[in-house]
């Protein structure tokens, strides 16, 4: 008796969620082959990807700026008694830099645009699933895997290196606030300092990381989104579940990203 | 092909009769089969469609009446059985000559399905944009959407948002926006569920305009009896996931049959 019950207990907790997660998997992995595949077929759909691009930017920006600005901030606040005990304090420029450019502002960035992009697509196309707008548009001769998933997910990857690199100068600014009041760093001398720190090796692996991390989030979104089951409970699911999946997505392609850019490393 | 006699295999089959009609076939379904897992929704469905004609398919919610429709354009594909449109084996076309096809079909969906982000002028523009070789090149669009508001009487809306607009209103405008293409056929689903009575009756007395104004051919699938006494010239009711019975709206409604007579029950 015990014993069948711990079986179901194992089956309905680990076998049923692992056997999910594979199949979700295998279903975006062919939502990302479609992608490919109509992404180079005419027709291309400009407007709307430019209205995308726009409206990404415009939804994030803010919540990119203020999160970057207070982690740059903290991070200096935190880490000045540590460098001070050891009187390498002047180091500081060099790594809230690193530190920033190369994986904080990335993967916070990505995470924040997971919460907010993420799930708004996973929402807008779960209930244009469910109101049949997606099968108007396919009974009106428009292909809508091109005009709404194409464009998102294009928009997506184009827009989030773009807040990176946005999210990245708030954050290096707060750094440099603090360093500014409290130590007497002029910006100028603090941005210099940065920016000679960054090498190639730090910039360039980043900014493809973060072309990952926009095509994971878009290619989340839409998948869930596209597939949305139907009535109002569907869209609140899709616009969930975007978001955790994407998420864990983003690290997932972050600890891909470190160990391949390791392996150059060491070339 | 196109005008070859139905022959019908549903035993209970209580309306069996000769296809006296000589009007051309424009929509023919032959021994449909389709199902979800093991939700069976339709078992050997039967229909045809002449020119011109008002045909009804009534069905209980979930029966399968949009399943049914969507199979004749394309949006999901039967299991087995042969669907015809103007001629043309739907399961055989590829996807230009499918979009050519659609063209001439009108498709009302359930719930309005406006385009929430698109203004009233951009909703009626979108069927526009693919179908230059049908419309010839257009310049301007604005007469083209003009008339179409103006069939449905809400030419001052042209440039609100759907959220904007009632129930009724949003189902003018989707009915404006199947007919920007001048289609041949008009497929309606539900096209008076979720409205009060008034607007119903307006919406039924659009949809007749429509036909006298353009001839056009209309499939009507609804469970509102009101709405199927008023249009349909034949009716066809979905029960079970065949054609269960058929006849004109008098024939029907006098029918004994316990299964008929629910749908006719006030
Ligand atoms: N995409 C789908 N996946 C699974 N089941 C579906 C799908 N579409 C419809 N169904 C099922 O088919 C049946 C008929 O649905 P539908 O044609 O929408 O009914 P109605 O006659 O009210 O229009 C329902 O039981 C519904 O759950
Ligand atoms: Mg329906």
């Amino acid at each position: 008796m015990l014993d069948l019950s711990v079986t179901k207990f194992v089956k309905s907790k680990l076998v049923e969620p692992i056997k999910h997660f594979f199949v979700q998997i295998g279903e975006l992995s062919f939502f990302a082959g479609r992608f490919f595949k109509e992404v180079f077929t005419p027709p291309f759909e400009f407007k709307e990807l430019l209205r995308q691009c726009y409206q990404m930017g415009n939804r994030s920006l803010v919540l990119v700026g203020v999160t970057g600005f207070i982690i740059g901030l903290v991070m200096t606040l935190q880490s000045r008694p540590t460098l001070i005990q050891f009187g390498a304090v002047s180091w500081m420029p060099n790594m809230t830099g690193i530190s920033i450019v190369r994986e904080i502002g990335p993967v916070i960035t990505a995470l924040i645009c997971a919460g907010r992009i993420a799930s708004g697509i996973g929402a807008e196309l779960g209930s244009m699933r469910v109101t049949e707008q997606i099968d108007a548009m396919e009974v009106s001769g428009t292909n809508p895997f091109k005009y709404l998933v194409v464009t998102r997910i294009l928009a997506t990857t184009l827009m989030l290196p773009l807040l990176v690199v946005f999210g990245d100068l708030i954050a290096l600014y707060g750094s440099a606030l603090v360093e500014n009041l409290k130590g007497d760093v002029s910006f100028q001398l603090y941005f210099n300092t940065v920016f000679d720190a960054l090498s190639f090796g730090d910039v360039v692996p980043a900014t493809i990381k973060s072309f990952f991390f926009g095509f994971v989030i878009g290619l989340v979104g839409c998948y869930k989104g596209y597939y949305s089951k139907k009535g109002t409970a569907g869209v609140g699911l899709a616009a969930n579940t975007a978001v955790v999946m994407a998420s864990l997505l983003v690290f997932v392609v972050d600890f891909i990203a470190v160990f391949v850019s390791d392996i150059f490393y060491e070339l | 092909m196109t005008n070859e006699q139905i022959t019908y295999k549903n035993e209970n089959y209580p309306y069996q009769s000769e296809d006296t009609d000589k009007r051309k076939t424009v929509i023919l379904i032959r021994d449909v089969y389709k199902s979800f897992g093991d939700n069976h929704v339709l078992n050997g469905f039967h229909m045809k469609l002449h020119e011109g004609e008002n045909l009804v398919v009534m069905g209980k919610s979930g029966s399968g009446k949009s399943v049914m429709i969507k199979c004749l354009v394309g949006l999901m594909s039967p299991d087995r059985g042969y669907i015809e449109v103007m001629g043309k084996e739907i399961a055989n076309l590829d996807r230009q000559t499918l979009d050519e096809l659609r063209s001439d079909i009108g498709f009302l969906f359930q719930g309005s399905a406006l385009y929430d982000s698109m203004t009233v002028r951009q909703n009626l523009e979108f069927p526009m944009r693919r179908h230059k070789e049908k419309l010839g090149v257009v310049q301007d669009t604005t007469p083209l959407v003009l008339e179409a508001l103006e069939n449905v009487g809400l030419a001052h809306t042209m440039d609100l948002m759907p959220a904007e607009l009632s129930g009724g209103m949003k189902r003018r405008i989707a009915l404006a926006r199947t007919l920007i293409l001048k289609p041949k056929i008009i497929l309606y689903d539900e096209p008076t569920s979720g409205l009060d009575p008034i607007t119903s009756k307006e919406i039924i007395e659009l949809m007749r305009s429509i036909q006298k104004k353009y001839g056009t051919s209309s499939l009507i699938i609804t469970h509102d009896v009101d709405c199927a006494r008023v249009i349909s010239e034949r009716m066809i009711l979905l029960v079970d996931g065949i054609n269960y019975a058929e006849g004109s709206y008098a024939e029907l409604s006098a029918s004994k049959d316990p299964k008929v007579e629910a749908f006719f029950k006030k």
